[in-house]
């Protein structure tokens, strides 16, 4: 993915072998290595093995193969918990691509054609991004709140009484506004990938078309979204990973249990309560479960990008 | 959104129009939780919308001293800036190696570090939990420090290794030549050059690091010692009817990061387009 972009080192970038002592080549590299060897790969190397035992407390009791695997699909409550929760982030997901991407692309091409303030703009429409998921929540709770929240108020204002809702208490509503708030925030990011993108093609084949008779719209989509694929597979591939990785946006929004009858429940949401508010086995079911999540979405990204760039290609 | 190609060019000013619509409901939100933390509480209640009657600091006052947000802030600041230091010293000394010097499995250990940008490093929490346990880092500052450097060290190096392959050796060879050894080399001639990747991976790690909310939730426990995100879900439930400072403590907790991003928004949207180039 994004590793495999990295290009081969050209050779004259390198001296020859030999001339760097194997001291001084462990002098620079051991202190990165140890430090991520012994706090990222060790630990994830080691969640794998802790879903294969069942434990009693914090003591692996017995090697259970993939017992807990089984547990977790099929014990209540986690097996309707489970497909809830992921029932959510796909829908997260659909309507993040659906919203935050679009309206991203709209306002890149927006800048595109209309410079004037870029700046000020990529400044003004990034600055949510910054800002921790966790205060973005607590911001939109104390926004939405029922009947001492700005929202309702506004919309009371307006006459529209009928719209001033508990926004964040109604399961109806709950996953739509997470959705939007979420949107709300990240919308920078697609943006000014997409602004990027749009910058590094050259206009030439766009005049090349509009000589040839194309349409404007013709033109735009036949010769610059084309070419802007990698674009929207990178953004793709990075959203599905963020969708999955929800957490404290909802937890500021309803709590752990995932708000109003756990409309908001996600999977990240559950394997804390799992992992942390869970019985004596709950390290063994919560690592089951946070190996199922990883390989479901390490599986799909990988499959997404493979798509994508096999599209980019024909194209 | 892109409604504007389909009718051949959107004038101007139409443009900007919905520009601007955005930019205000961007900033809208923010704008709102500003007036909010001079307001006070009573006003809020009262009438939810509307302009403080004076501009006192009162509430920020109450975040700050009676709602400890000066303990977390400290707290945040303290391991932001170790985490940081420590991620970018080391990732910058490892992606020198691995993109200057020939040597065996070099290819590997770069691999070996890049593979760390697919997998979500939080999949070890629990590992790291018990790890933590039997180290006595558990609820410890210097713990957090080491695991958000740690985590940090995939993308910095991933960063910093583009950047100084495409700097020329010259000076390097240059200097080699007059006697300085590789570790001279590395401080005097090339880190000077690599400023700007620096500073791009320094931004980078500063923001999720002020912002994360996961570890410190699960691996700190004493109040006096947690950071702003995990402050902040304590001070809400204390001060859930106080609406006023809780505006003020949300404007404090936000107000590095405005800082930070006033100052580096260069940096950030090379950083951001990181993996886009080419």
């Amino acid at each position: 993915m994004i590793a495999a972009k990295v290009r081969p080192a050209r050779s004259r970038g390198g001296y020859r072998a030999g001339r760097v002592s194997l001291g001084w080549i462990a002098t620079f590299c051991l202190p990165a290595l140890v430090l991520y060897g012994m706090f990222v790969v060790v630990p994830l190397v080691t969640a794998f093995s802790y879903g294969l035992f069942r434990w009693e407390g914090i003591r692996p009791a017995e090697f259970a193969g993939l017992g807990n695997y089984q547990e977790v699909l099929t014990r209540y409550p986690l097996n309707e918990e489970i497909p809830a929760a992921l029932w959510h982030n796909l829908l997260f997901f659909a309507g993040t691509m659906a919203i935050q991407n679009t309206v991203g692309l709209g306002l890149a091409v927006l800048l595109y054609r209309n410079p004037r303030g870029k700046r000020l703009f990529q400044t003004v429409f990034s600055l949510p991004y910054l800002i921790s998921p966790l205060i973005v929540g607590y911001i939109w709770s104390l926004l939405l709140s029922p009947t001492f929240g700005p929202i309702n108020f506004l919309l009371r204002t307006a006459g529209l009484d009928a719209w001033a809702r508990p926004w964040l208490g109604d399961p109806d509503t709950a996953l739509p506004v997470l959705i939007l708030v979420n949107a709300w925030q990240w919308i920078g990011g697609p943006m000014l990938i997409f602004l990027a993108a749009l910058g590094g093609i050259p206009r030439e084949l766009e005049e090349a078309a509009a000589m040839d008779g194309a349409s404007k719209f013709r033109a735009f989509w036949s010769v610059r979204f084309p070419l802007l694929m990698p674009a929207v597979g990178v953004i793709t591939v990075l959203t599905f990973i963020g969708c999955f990785n929800l957490f404290d946006l909802v937890y500021a929004l309803g709590g752990s249990d995932g708000g109003p009858s756990g409309a908001m429940d996600v999977l990240g949401l559950l394997y804390y309560r799992t992992a942390f508010e869970g019985g004596t086995n709950s390290i063994g079911e919560s690592s089951a479960l946070a190996i199922m999540i990883f390989v479901v979405v390490f599986g799909v990204s990988v499959a997404l990008e493979r798509f994508l760039r096999r599209r980019e290609v024909r194209m | 959104m892109s409604r504007p190609e389909s009718g051949g060019r959107v004038p101007g000013f139409a443009a900007h129009a919905l520009l601007w619509c955005y930019a205000a409901l961007a900033v809208g939100p923010l704008i709102l939780v500003v007036i909010g933390s001079f307001r006070s509480n009573a006003d809020i209640l009262r009438q939810p919308v509307g302009l403080p009657d004076s501009l006192g600091f009162d509430n920020y006052l109450r975040a700050w001293q009676t709602a400890s947000i000066s303990t977390y802030f400290a707290n945040s600041i303290m391991v932001t800036v170790a985490a940081v230091a420590l991620c970018v010293a080391v990732s910058a000394m490892a992606a020198y190696a691995l993109s200057r010097w020939r040597f065996r499995g070099r290819a590997l250990l770069a691999a070996f570090f890049l593979s760390g940008l697919m997998i979500p490093a939080k999949l070890g929490l629990l590992p790291v939990f018990y790890m933590f346990q039997s180290m006595g880092l558990i609820d410890t500052r210097p713990g957090l420090v080491l695991l958000y450097a740690a985590g940090g060290v995939p993308f910095s190096i991933f960063v910093i290794m583009g950047f100084v392959r495409g700097l020329p050796t010259e000076l390097e060879e240059a200097a080699r030549l007059d006697g300085a050894n590789e570790g001279r080399l590395f401080v005097s001639v090339a880190l000077p050059l690599m400023r700007p990747a620096l500073a791009v991976v320094t931004v980078f790690q500063f923001a999720p690091t002020w912002n994360d909310f996961f570890y410190p939730l699960v691996l700190m426990r004493s109040d006096s010692k947690y950071t702003v995100p995990v402050g902040l879900t304590r001070f809400f439930g204390e001060f859930a009817t106080d609406r006023a400072t809780l505006f003020a403590g949300l404007v404090i907790a936000i107000a590095p990061l405005v800082l930070v991003f006033a100052l580096a928004t260069k940096q950030i949207i090379a950083g951001l387009t990181a993996g886009m180039s080419r």
